[in-house]
């Protein structure tokens, strides 16, 4: 549906986005995630085409956006990071515009406007100045802009922002809705948000692709980078002389226990296999007791921070 | 472009610019036509109208064109109008089109001053149309002067002084042209003035190359309007 190859777009010095490449595929909703400035924004500015590329290619549905523009952005519905409305229109006003801008077929337009306004609940201001809305219904003329006529790909660009957690469900629910039928492209710097209803997670870092994976694997992902934290009976030395001895075994971390001749440590494996059972008998027949052991798993949010460079001392 | 169009003149008239526009020349056009034709000199023409009222461009073309481009790309909603599936050309001319009927209403109403004329007098109604086609012409040169410069900055407060400073220049032209000594470049500035080319046409002359200067100017800055919009996206 979508293939982007090898895009890099750089603001005088700034690299703004690094020779990024992916596809993606029909009918599912993909997710972009990353931090403030890491070029969600950039990237879907130029796959909308509203930016040139200084390098790279983005095809959509089979047209360059460079050599056949019109066709490809008639397959996408884009509602940037601020709403581009004309104020001193109303919103059916702003909708008919649209609606013409877009080239729909005229005797669709009507059913297509109602649709589209529907959809994003915004009916019932239909009459009133756009000036006059709120932050939350001026997000939503925007997100009704860019389902207008129920584009092949729907292009969000944090379509969240400004609303209430209520509007926040309602517009999760239209976007899943539209996953069935449509291509969806969100960003989000939320992950909860994105993990909620992307089939399909592009984390972006610094301009750089650095994790292109469906939600249950990233989340499987995050879980197999295993680490145990142990309370061991005996001294910070003694156990790690001990760890040192075994070399599958990593101390990540290793202070003093709160009780009087314990140590804590953070023990990381090699391998991706369970090593609870193994460290047990390890310590055991070395004499130094476990007291308590529990399986850290990396939650999808570390993993995040850990691939967008983030985490603290890193 | 036809969407583009009828929104951009429809926004003339919701808000006041179109009718400010319109009154500014309209009001000095009335002044000059009561000076010439009713009453002190008398003259059954309104070829003299139209050319004194010239100097009024300078302020009215601003109020039309300071926001056409400029306040798009402030408010960020050419990122509605360039990601559609219209062309920037179609764009810019559905822009360009739409201030140009703004004027051309003024026009029409001009049409009915040779009419009113006759009335009291006879006016020689092809000179005075000839100098109202001049008059329609040199205004949508000056408009897409205004629509360039527009394009180079997304300030409108900027375009607006832009587009004043360029077209008093375009106005001293002749008599900045009058000043260089070089025969040759002084011609050269005398024949890019507007100004001094309207004035064939008060003098009843029909001057077929002015027409076609002014639309050149109209067409070459509509271009560089487009390849300036163009241009933005590869910053």
């Amino acid at each position: 549906m979508i293939e982007v190859k090898n895009l890099t777009k750089r603001f005088g010095d700034h690299l703004a986005v690094d020779n990024l490449s992916f596809t993606v595929e029909k009918g599912q909703i993909y997710g972009f995630l990353g931090p403030n400035g890491a070029g969600k924004s950039t990237t879907m500015n130029i796959m909308t085409g509203y930016l040139g590329a200084t390098s790279g290619q983005v095809i959509i549905d089979g047209h360059d956006i460079l050599e056949e523009p019109e066709e490809a952005k008639a397959c996408i519905g884009f509602l940037p990071e601020l709403p581009p409305l004309y104020v001193d229109m109303t919103v059916l006003e702003y909708m008919k515009f649209a609606a013409e801008l877009k080239k729909l077929p005229k005797e669709k337009r009507w059913d297509d406007i109602e649709e589209a306004m529907e959809t994003a609940g915004i009916l019932d201001v239909a009459d009133r100045l756009i000036k006059n809305l709120s932050k939350g219904y001026r997000q939503r003329v925007g997100l009704a802009q860019a389902l207008l006529g129920m584009p092949p790909i729907i292009i969000l660009d944090e379509p969240t922002v400004g609303l209430d957690p209520k509007q926040i469900i309602e517009i999760r629910d239209v976007i899943k809705n539209l996953g069935r039928e449509h291509t969806v492209i969100l960003s989000s710097h939320i992950l909860s948000e994105i993990s909620a209803v992307c089939d399909h997670i592009l984390i972006i870092s610094h301009g750089k692709l650095v994790a292109s994976d469906t939600a249950e694997n990233l989340a499987n992902r995050a879980k197999h980078t295993n680490s145990l934290e142990l309370l061991v009976k005996g001294t910070p030395e003694e156990v790690r002389a001990l760890v040192e001895k075994d070399s599958e075994l990593e101390v990540v971390e290793l202070k003093p226990g709160e009780e009087e001749g314990t140590a804590g440590l953070l023990l990381a494996s090699k391998h991706e296999e369970d090593i609870r059972e193994r460290v047990f008998y390890f310590f055991a027949e070395h004499r130094l007791p476990i007291l308590g052991m529990s399986q850290d798993k990396v939650s999808l949010e570390e993993l995040f921070l850990e691939l967008t460079g983030e985490k603290e001392g890193e | 472009m036809l969407a583009v169009y009828k929104r951009e003149f429809k926004s003339y008239f919701t808000s006041l610019t179109g009718y400010l526009f319109m009154a500014f020349i309209l009001f000095f056009i009335g002044l000059y036509f009561t000076a010439y034709n009713l009453s002190n000199y008398y003259v059954a023409s309104f070829t003299y109208p139209l050319y004194s009222v010239n100097f009024v461009f300078m302020i009215a073309i601003p109020i039309l064109t300071m926001r056409t481009l400029a306040d798009d790309r402030k408010s960020k909603t050419d990122q509605l109008l360039l990601t559609s599936p219209v062309s920037v050309t179609k764009i810019v001319l559905g822009k360009y089109l739409a201030m140009v009927s703004v004027y051309f209403l003024v026009c029409v109403v001009c049409a009915l001053g040779p009419l009113v004329i006759s009335q009291y007098g006879t006016p020689n109604f092809r000179t005075d149309y000839a100098m109202l086609l001049a008059f329609f012409l040199s205004g949508c040169a000056y408009l897409a002067i205004g629509l360039y410069i527009s394009s180079l900055t997304e300030s409108p407060v900027l375009a607006c002084i832009g587009t004043f400073g360029a077209l008093l220049i375009l106005y001293l032209l002749s008599d900045i042209g009058g000043l260089i000594p070089i025969d040759a470049v002084g011609s050269l500035f005398t024949s890019l003035s507007i100004q001094e080319r309207l004035m064939n046409f008060a003098n009843n002359l029909l001057d077929l190359p002015s027409l076609i200067y002014f639309l050149s100017v109209a067409g070459f800055f509509v271009f560089m309007s487009i390849q300036s919009v163009n241009k933005r996206r590869w910053h």
